[in-house]
């Protein structure tokens, strides 16, 4: 178990990279804590994967340094810096059985046999494979493979950290669940850092302490999953986070108000002077739709009802943006729209600023 | 449950079973036809039932001849299998070098058997091809027209050299097929080169292997062509396969009845090897022979 310490760690598959374009990670400092669980989220292409093999040794860096406990290990191969890795199709030796499966990475490293099946046995019971142990691994099903091939790292004791690449792709949707709270049960148990790369924020939310949310090569926030859902630092993370996303209206902003077209909505503080592209964020769940007097005329353009909520799609003056309403709230016949000044972020160029007050107390 | 049957759905089978029958059903039964009988010439035939079969399976000639065929086809599969693989574990898996490894390796299978029988047979001689004239200048006793041991190893490199790259081919098409996240996970698990081979290559290369396997040894079984070309059989008997002999009794001799009890037989062998292999071969690895305890 180790600390792991990316240092101006950047990558690009080109030979002569130029620009940022060309660099298929840009670069990155950051430590990730002995222990800690991480997500790694982001669209397909955003150099996750690419992140997640230059920790584990199957990619070099271009640029940088990658420390594991503060010993350089950019230029050690995999097998050398006893990490394991879960990939997202289930990989297993097929002419192999379970145990076999399991054994297989402990006598590679010489490991004194009674040793081995003492972790082994004890890995098919953590593992629930007990009824299997002595089957071949090709006919099991896709989780049970899954499973093995993430005991094959848990059966080392001393992994450095164990990466899974998108685990759950592969997995029915029943499966998927039961899987990740494994995962999890086996975070605590064994206290390894786990790094875990996905596109669905579902998977990240609920699995990580801490999530990376990557766009474009870039790490464009690092957070709690609280910290991304009420805070943003920039709109991609915005949209990618919240089901349906954040709305984000163009808007102009002076002291503590903030112009939508011809209606104003008053912010939390006051702001400094602001160029160039300004954005004003806020979630769908903090908005409301009135009756009443106040608020901004919104048009109605559909309902979607999808259960325990209903997703408004509004619009303001031809501004388009999402509203949450609770079962049983009902359109009124003439919407007003009402924003929760507390719960509005504003970006400048995609990026988060903050008000003047909030910026003082930080 | 309400099943709709449709007779005419019968119809649509029709054309493959015509195409069936005029070219495996109608030829066969001919030759069927053929076995049990004998005739004295004037297309007039009479019954002998099994007496031709019996003759065949007693015959010294076919028991010789279906020994060297087992014998040629088991040493063309000792040789070819793992040179097919080796050759194949050392190819290039990207670059430009894989479509001029793969144009190579293709090369051979283009050239027709008998072309194939011509170009060693002229090789292989003393006064006009290269191996025959080299081989003599090093003083070395080389004659597949005389010597038995020479004409089976011309027949044996011909063979090898004609069809080692279909198994390569074969073998390359498997490899290039594995997940490069197999390969990442053995370098994970601090697997060594022959860990990878031995779990990984080999069990994603069975389903090429086998049909590989099975080409080969049913290509290697029929074997004609070569040793025609070379020697017509010889020397002496040493070179005379089954397809050899069949062709002898058959058209040499026109004896009609025992050829084609001898060639049912010869297919039969076929099928019961290829059967054998089959299913030997898909089990490997999986669990079914080890159930039985």
């Amino acid at each position: 178990m180790a600390q792991i310490t990316l240092d101006k760690l950047a990558h690009s598959y080109l030979p002569n990279p130029k620009t940022d374009h060309d660099f298929a990670l840009k670069e990155l400092d950051y430590a990730w804590d002995d222990g800690g669980a991480y997500a790694l989220l982001g669209p397909s292409g955003c150099g996750k994967t690419t992140l997640l093999n230059i920790i584990s040794g199957l990619l070099v860096p271009s640029n940088g340094q990658i420390l594991f406990d503060g010993k350089d290990v950019t230029n050690l191969q995999p097998e050398q810096r006893n990490i394991a890795q879960v990939f997202q199709f289930p990989v297993i030796y097929d002419t192999m059985t379970v145990r076999q499966n399991l054994e297989f990475p402990l006598k590679n490293r010489k490991v004194p046999n009674d040793e081995i099946s003492k972790r082994v046995s004890e890995m098919i019971d953590i593992l629930d494979l007990s009824e299997k142990a002595d089957r071949k691994a090709r006919g099991l099903t896709a989780d049970e493979k899954q499973k093995i091939s993430l005991g094959r790292g848990l059966v080392r004791y001393d992994v450095n950290a164990i990466l899974f690449d998108e685990p759950l792709t592969v997995i029915d949707p029943h499966m998927k669940w039961q899987l990740r709270t494994k995962l999890k049960d086996l975070h605590r148990q064994f206290g390894h850092t786990m790094i875990y790369v996905t596109h669905d924020q579902t998977e990240a939310l609920t699995f990580a302490d801490k999530v990376v949310v990557m766009y474009e090569g870039e790490v464009v926030q690092i957070g709690t999953p609280e910290e991304l859902f009420d805070e943003p630092k920039h709109t991609f993370v915005g949209y990618f986070i919240g089901s349906p996303g954040m709305n984000i209206l163009p808007a102009e902003v002076s002291g503590n108000q903030a112009k939508l077209g011809n209606h104003t909505v008053t912010l939390k503080g006051a702001y400094p002077d602001l160029a160039g592209k300004i954005e004003l964020g806020i979630r769908p769940e903090f908005l409301t739709l009135t009756n009443s007097e106040s608020g901004i005329p919104a048009q109605i353009n559909g309902v979607e009802d999808i259960g325990r909520f209903k997703i408004v799609r509004a619009s303001i003056e031809g501004v388009e943006l999402n509203v949450v309403l609770n079962e049983g709230e009902n359109i009124p016949a003439e919407p007003k729209l009402i924003f929760d000044s507390t719960r509005i972020n504003i970006y400048q160029d995609d990026h988060l600023v903050r008000s003047l007050e909030n910026e003082k107390g930080i | 449950m309400d099943k709709t049957y449709n007779n005419k759905a019968w119809l649509l089978v029709i054309p493959v079973f015509l195409l069936v029958a005029l070219s495996a059903i109608i030829p066969i039964m001919t030759v069927v036809n053929y076995s049990v009988q004998d005739t004295f010439g004037g297309n007039k035939f009479f019954w002998v039932g099994t007496e031709w079969f019996t003759d065949v399976l007693r015959s010294e000639r076919f028991h010789d001849a279906l020994g060297r065929n087992l014998l040629f086809s088991f040493i063309i599969l000792c040789i070819e299998i793992p040179l097919g693989i080796l050759i194949a574990l050392s190819m290039p898996k990207k670059g430009i070098w894989v479509p001029i490894c793969l144009v190579l390796m293709a090369l051979p299978l283009l050239i027709p058997w008998n072309v194939v029988g011509t170009i060693w047979q002229i090789f292989g001689r003393a006064d006009i091809g290269l191996l025959g004239h080299t081989m003599a200048a090093l003083g070395i006793d080389y004659n597949y027209s005389s010597n038995v041991f020479d004409a089976w190893a011309t027949i044996i490199i011909m063979d090898v050299w004609h069809w080692t790259s279909l198994v390569v081919l074969l073998c390359y098409a498997g490899l290039v097929s594995i997940p490069e996240a197999y390969y990442q996970a053995a370098r994970i698990d601090g697997a060594s080169k022959w860990s990878v081979f031995r779990y990984i290559q080999l069990p994603k290369m069975q389903g090429v292997l086998i049909i590989a396997f099975l080409l080969r040894f049913m290509d290697s079984f029929m074997i004609y062509t070569e040793p025609f070309v070379l020697t017509g059989g010889g020397p002496g008997n040493s070179t005379t396969f089954l397809s050899i002999d069949l062709v002898k009794q058959a058209i040499g001799q026109f004896d009609l009845g025992p050829a084609a009890a001898m060639s049912l037989v010869y297919q039969l062998i076929v099928l019961l090897v290829c059967y054998v292999f089959f299913t030997v071969m898909s089990n490997v690895g999986t669990d079914k022979p080890e159930v039985e305890e």
